[in-house]
């Protein structure tokens, strides 16, 4: 069956190279795009998703966006520690509503523990896969990749070690034990082992201060942010407070406050996060200034081969004329010839985009953990498909014109 | 049936060439001869609609193609007229069978593979069907171009010098299998040559004065 789309394909196939070539690099143009898209599109939604209703964090004071990096997405160090006492006074501020502490600083196989209450892991609507929340002090739950990773199943008995790395010096006498496993949910907590401040403080206790008496006297005035211990502790440290704002007048009145009057810095996610796009978004703008000069390049070769091809297809067009094809017949042939190549070209760059994340989720570990996925599509690829047709409409609306204008008679009587 | 009245052609330029009137039966053969330039083509053409803006009528099949809109003129071409040209009038990026496809679809006719075996077999082309152009000798392309002017059942066929480039053996065999494929059809056929060689398979003949 002769229809318009085995004509144009008939003759793409009979300049297999140049074709070839011209869908390739539109192909390459548009998969540097569809990776940056789909890169750009999952790091924000990642990032909005594990900021939630965290409005502002305090730590030591230190570098703003590694805090950040560190409270929210646990990929950077503490900068260092706060008074347990001081953040109990933020807590009682008036602009404040609720705090969450942490208390970070060792691992499990390079997954990091965080000490912390339920109101945290409730921030991430963590549901339990199996087994119980913990609850006494040296009670853990795992995130799920650190369950599926790193083999940890409820029951099991856990040493920690100190920092990050697997190498750090390992708390061999204070075994913790894993009570529950949570339900993946695509966000960071399922790179995180959980358990209480209390637990933290313990395993450090027992390896800074080893003359440390253990006065077991019973809790009268328990402190809001870890009521294990009382009020007022001058001793006890947290890391970083996770705060939320009880108005809007916090947000610039809070920070300002902490930042002058206290020994701890407030860092803002939303400002940070900005920033640290702005900073990536260098790199991604030359890769994006890259893509679109291949596609240009792409786009003009496009041209140039259906422009050249005109002279040595005159006949074929004056004989298609000859057998009842109307001008725009030829003109919409033309069109669709240019069409089909940029489509052909954005279909491969979308295939190749995918792939190479595809690729990435695969070979590098971090990909997967974070929740990355390869498979998601954007309508934003929608746009990039008729983008490129509108670019294959571009690139052969001369050489259409001209084949619409083709003088059969002159060529026919040649 | 293919009528003219007193047609007049000018290229930009030129002195106008005048047509003699002539009127072609329904099947009717002829022989359009003259010398080089006389104007042969010129008239083919402005049978077959590929060239237009002249003076007079042109009746063909009970329809003044002269009177006929741009596109209705295509439409009218593709479903009632058949064109032979002396070269370069296969699709390149096609093959033997595509080719012969094209007619139907672009006329907007049913296409049918039955027919295209029919008229290939006619032929003896039916070895080629996949074949590329490029793959064909002369005398073979020439055979395929009358294949396809037939396809469609038109009723009239027009070729122009359709045996100017072929040797005598192949001039003998395309202009037999021209004839008697019209003949078949019942179409009518006007050819247009300076080739001596059709003189004789042909009786009714005008002579264009140069
Ligand atoms: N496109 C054209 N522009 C101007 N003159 C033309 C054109 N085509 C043909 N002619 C002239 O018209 C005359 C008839 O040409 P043509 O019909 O091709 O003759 P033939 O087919 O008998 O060789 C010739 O004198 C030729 O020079
Ligand atoms: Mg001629």
């Amino acid at each position: 069956m002769m229809n318009l789309i085995t004509l144009v394909w008939s003759y793409l196939k009979a300049k297999p190279l140049n074709t070839f070539l011209n869908v390739l690099l539109l192909g390459l143009g548009i998969a540097v795009i569809t990776v940056l898209l789909v890169f750009n599109q999952q790091f924000q939604e990642k990032i909005k998703d594990n900021v939630r209703g965290i409005d502002l964090v305090v730590g030591a004071k230190g570098s703003p966006l590694q805090l950040i990096l560190c409270s929210i997405f646990h990929v950077d160090f503490p900068t260092g520690n706060i008074k347990l006492n001081e953040a109990e006074q933020l807590a009682k501020n008036r602009l404040v509503k609720s705090v969450i502490p942490l208390a970070l600083g060792d691992s499990y196989q390079g997954y990091r523990i965080v000490g912390t209450n339920r109101a945290y892991t409730d921030l991430y609507e963590a549901d339990l896969q199996e087994g119980k929340w913990w609850e006494k002090d040296m009670e853990v739950v795992a995130g799920a990749n650190v369950a599926a990773f790193a083999r940890v199943k409820v029951g099991d008995k856990l040493v920690s070690q100190h920092g990050l790395g697997a190498e750090g010096h390992a708390h061999e006498d204070q075994q913790m034990i894993c009570t529950g496993v949570l339900r993946k949910t695509n966000s960071v907590i399922d790179n995180l082992l959980f358990t209480n401040v209390g637990t933290v403080w313990a395993v450090h206790e027992e390896h800074e201060e080893d003359e440390h008496e253990h006065d077991e006297q019973p809790v009268q005035n328990p402190s809001p942010i870890v009521p294990t211990v009382n009020a007022g502790d001058s001793v006890k440290e947290i890391t970083s407070l996770l705060v939320e704002f009880r108005n809007p007048m916090a947000a610039i009145q809070l920070p300002r406050y902490i930042n002058a009057q206290t020994n701890m810095q407030a860092a803002s996610p939303a400002f940070e996060t900005a920033r640290l796009f702005s900073i990536l978004g260098v790199g991604a703008d030359v890769l994006m200034g890259f893509a679109y000069v291949l596609i240009f390049i792409s786009a003009l070769s496009i041209f140039l081969a259906l422009y050249n091809s005109l002279k040595e297809r005159q006949y074929d067009l004056a004989i298609m004329r000859s057998m009842g094809a109307s001008r725009s017949r030829l003109f919409i042939t033309m069109l669709a010839e240019g069409i089909a190549m940029t489509l052909m070209g954005s279909v491969l760059g979308l295939a190749m985009g995918h792939g190479v994340l595809v690729l990435f989720t695969w070979w590098v570990k971090e990909g997967s953990q974070t929740g990355f996925s390869a498979y998601v599509f954007y309508t934003s690829e929608l746009w990039i498909l008729a983008g490129s047709l509108l670019l294959g409409i571009v690139c052969s609306l001369v050489p259409a014109i001209q084949a619409y204008r083709t003088d059969i008679h002159k060529v026919l009587a040649g | 049936m293919v009528e003219i009245k007193s047609v007049e052609y000018a290229y930009p330029g030129a002195k106008a060439i005048r047509f003699a009137d002539f009127k072609l039966a329904g099947g009717e053969h002829c022989l359009l001869l003259g010398e080089s330039g006389s104007g042969k083509t010129t008239l083919l053409h402005l049978l077959g609609g590929l060239l237009r803006s002249q003076q007079g009528a042109i009746r063909i099949h009970d329809t003044d193609i002269t009177q006929l809109s741009e596109s209705a003129l295509d439409h009218f071409r593709g479903k009632h007229l058949g064109f032979v040209f002396q070269r370069n009038h296969l699709l390149q990026a096609l093959s033997v069978r595509q080719n012969l496809l094209m007619a139907p679809f672009l006329a907007e006719l049913p296409q049918s593979e039955e027919r295209v075996n029919e008229v290939l077999d006619r032929l003896g082309l039916l070895n080629r069907k996949s074949a590329r152009v490029r793959e064909l000798s002369q005398g073979q392309a020439q055979r395929v171009a009358i294949a396809r002017a037939v396809i469609n059942k038109p009723d009239v066929i027009f070729a122009d010098e359709p045996t100017s480039a072929l040797d005598d053996k192949n001039c003998e065999r395309v202009s037999d299998l021209l004839l008697s494929v019209a003949s078949e059809q019942r179409a009518t056929l006007v050819v247009a040559t300076h080739d001596q060689r059709l003189k004789a398979k042909i009786t009714r003949q005008m002579v264009l004065p140069a």
